[in-house]
């Protein structure tokens, strides 16, 4: 009888705790909710600016984050990096719902889907969060702005002009890809292959292989391309693992200097391969660039210096001045080439 | 009590219920959530609000819907390794009826008859062809996995009707809580009353004790096994449809490594990975437990890596802990045992 009074007791306390703490939660809440009226309309000054990657610790995202990180703090904002370990939507979610709830100004994210997030990412722009996507958008009607490292034509065109070059146009190539549904890998192979069709009828694509942007699968589909196609003249790879896991094989094979290796790649990963003749050009945009130019549109939407409105313009510090276009999308601008003259100009 | 009229039954020789609620392995872990959801209160900024509370239950609720099957099959000492290739799986088949037209209860029907076969094949291969739950899940795991990223290649499904995909982000009224809490609350009466209240139920805990000795004693036990790993399919399946409203986007790939956080939070609540015990108010604890934290964390602004590591931490510690204390208890049941032999109870 004692001990279950006792016990009772302790419930008793148990209970006034959760009590307490949900009590708590009431007054946090319309703190947050006077907030976000504040902040609500155009023009604030609520310049912290959090970028959203795919995923963490990978170093095209940490470039990009470089960029954003001395823009913003550039123009005096509070700049911060948050992301899931593994680049999954479900995981983004949670981390929009989290900066949603810690009203930051602006979210620059690169969408691991363009349809799973959208929800999440509209609570927040009611929230009078603005939002900005960069490298991977999603449905256009999720967000205020989409930073677009160059336009699929453009990303498309540098790539069949370089495996045109690089083969002499004519001859068997493949592509090596990242995975099967890599939204803005899928839009330029699309547009590759219709540009291949007009322009270069010599050229044959005999297979789209899928790497699923680990190196260890990319490296086997490398070996399994050259092996079914002895003819290969050469792999075009729109991805930066792709491409580094094709020339690894390549370089070490009887085909360097005989099969060409191109695509989009990263300076530091290819630099071995393009001095040692295995890879004569690839192309890729500055991602530091990219996320400057991002944190640029987002503090410019923050400030309510542009709405996101086709025809906006805003200035985007050394890179100079960006236009918005069609679908609230901002072009960083063509791909860059690099090449034995250029790549130790670069480092990231 | 009646020793001298009448044979003492098992009942007589348990502690007093409240004792026994009080110091058990699921009430540290209440105990634990409770600390936890306070201390996050107190030094979260934004902890303490309506929408954590929303959120937080929104993603956990794929996670608790098959924990209620999961505790269970692992208080047998089985395992579903595969439940997270099925939330996939039935994902893509709601996601393909939808496409081809269905109307979306037949498209969830169709996705649960999928679960249901998927797990009655786990459960076939396990108890008649006696093969271990852990080798037969690894390869389903693998199995459906490549169904659903086969079926729908490089394409994900969008663009549900608003109205379920808005149901399933719903709240209750005014109330922080998501209308799906009330199918897991009718479905957990319903495993709480198969796990602790029927003869079913205490044949899952006999197996788990020792299945030798559950045969003797008159349960099917090939038969309890059976129907677990079709359920735990069929709630899989339940979980899947619920993800892809959730996110709006069917897609192979949906749900990956959730199986993993779905033994975690069993694990952590209480549920002993040889099988023999385990309570489902432990379980629940155990998943709301992993998910505040993660929560509490990411509003902290904590990387996800230091995420992962915390709860990594507190599962081994966890069942550290629970080691420790099995083997006091098992050396206590020995003392009173012997003292029990050397003073033989007057039956009958």
């Amino acid at each position: 009888m004692k001990l279950n009074s006792r016990l009772g007791a302790k419930l008793l306390a148990g209970t006034a705790a959760i009590s307490l703490a949900l009590t708590g939660c009431g007054s946090s809440e319309t703190a947050s909710t006077g907030d976000s009226t504040a902040s609500g309309d155009a023009g604030s000054a609520n310049l912290s600016v959090t970028f959203l990657p795919k995923n963490l610790g990978n170093p095209y995202f940490d470039a990009s984050s470089t960029g954003g990180k001395a823009a913003i703090e550039a123009l005096g904002g509070t700049f911060n990096e948050v992301g899931p370990a593994t680049a999954t939507a479900d995981a983004q979610v949670s981390y929009i719902n989290t900066l949603t709830q810690q009203q930051v100004g602006a979210i620059v994210v690169s969408a691991n889907d363009p349809a799973a997030i959208c929800d999440a990412l509209n609570e927040a722009r009611d929230a009078g969060i603005k939002v900005v996507t960069f490298d991977s958008d999603t449905n256009a009607e999720c967000r205020d702005l989409f930073v677009s490292q160059a336009d699929a034509a453009g990303i498309a065109k540098a790539q069949v002009d370089m495996i045109a070059e690089q083969i002499g146009d004519e001859g068997q190539i493949a592509i090596l890809s990242a995975s099967a549904n890599a939204t803005n890998q899928n839009a330029w192979i699309e547009d590759m292959k219709s540009q291949l069709e007009a322009d270069h009828p010599n050229i044959e694509l005999v297979e789209v292989a899928y790497g699923d942007d680990d190196d260890q699968t990319s490296f086997d589909k490398t070996a399994a391309l050259l092996q079914t196609y002895p003819d290969l003249k050469g792999i075009v790879s729109p991805t930066t693992v792709g491409i580094a896991a094709a020339a690894r094989y390549v370089s070490t094979s009887s085909f360097k200097g005989k099969v060409a290796v191109t695509g989009l790649g990263t300076p530091n990963q290819m630099r071995e391969y393009v001095k040692d003749g295995t890879v004569t050009e690839f192309a890729l945009w500055n991602p530091q660039d990219l996320g400057t130019l991002s944190a640029y549109a987002a503090a410019a939407l923050i400030k309510g210096d542009i709405s996101g409105a086709e025809g906006d313009s805003f200035e985007a510090g050394d890179l100079g001045s960006f236009t918005v276009g069609a679908d609230q999308t901002v072009l960083l601008g063509d791909p860059y080439r690099f090449n034995a003259d250029n790549i130790d100009d670069f480092d990231f | 009590m009646s020793e001298t009229t009448a044979p003492r039954t098992y009942k007589d020789f348990a502690q007093p219920i409240v004792r026994r609620l009080l110091l058990t392995r699921e009430s540290a872990i209440i105990a634990l959530l409770i600390v936890v959801l306070i201390g996050a209160s107190l030094i979260v900024p934004s902890f303490a609000s309506a929408a954590t509370a929303t959120y937080l239950m929104l993603d956990v609720a794929t996670i608790l819907l098959i924990s209620l099957v999961m505790a269970p099959i692992m208080i047998t000492g089985d395992i579903d390794l595969s439940v997270g290739s099925m939330v996939g799986l039935s994902s893509v088949v709601f996601g393909v009826a939808f496409q081809a037209g269905l109307p979306v209860p037949v498209g969830i029907v169709f996705a649960l008859v999928v679960g249901a076969v998927g797990g009655l094949f786990n459960g076939w291969l396990i108890t008649h062809i006696d093969l271990p739950a852990l080798a037969v899940t690894i390869g389903t795991m693998a199995l459906f996995r490549g169904i659903a990223v086969g079926l729908l290649g490089t394409t994900a499904v969008t663009g549900f009707p608003q109205e379920w995909t808005k149901l399933a982000r719903a709240k209750i009224g005014d109330s922080p809580i998501p209308v799906i809490m009330i199918l897991f609350v009718v479905l957990l009466i319903g495993a709480v009353w198969m796990l602790h209240f029927s003869k079913f139920g205490r044949g899952i805990f006999a197996i788990g004790l020792s299945k030798e000795a559950a045969a003797f004693s008159g349960v099917d036990v090939a038969r309890t096994r059976l129907i677990l790993f079709v359920l735990s399919g069929t709630i899989a399946a339940l979980a899947g449809v619920y993800f892809t409203l959730r996110y709006g986007s069917a897609r192979g790939d949906n749900a990956t490594g959730l199986e993993l956080q779905v033994i975690a939070a069993v694990v952590l609540g209480g549920v002993s990975v040889f099988g023999g015990r385990g309570a489902l108010h432990g379980v629940i604890a155990g998943v709301f437990l992993i998910g505040a934290l993660s929560s509490a964390l990411r509003l902290a602004n904590v990387t996800s890596d230091v995420i992962n590591i915390i709860t990594g931490v507190l599962l081994v510690a966890s069942v550290i802990a629970s080691s420790v204390l099995d083997w006091f208890k098992r050396q206590r049941a020995r003392r009173a045992l012997r003292s029990a032999t050397q003073q033989p109870v007057t039956a009958g």
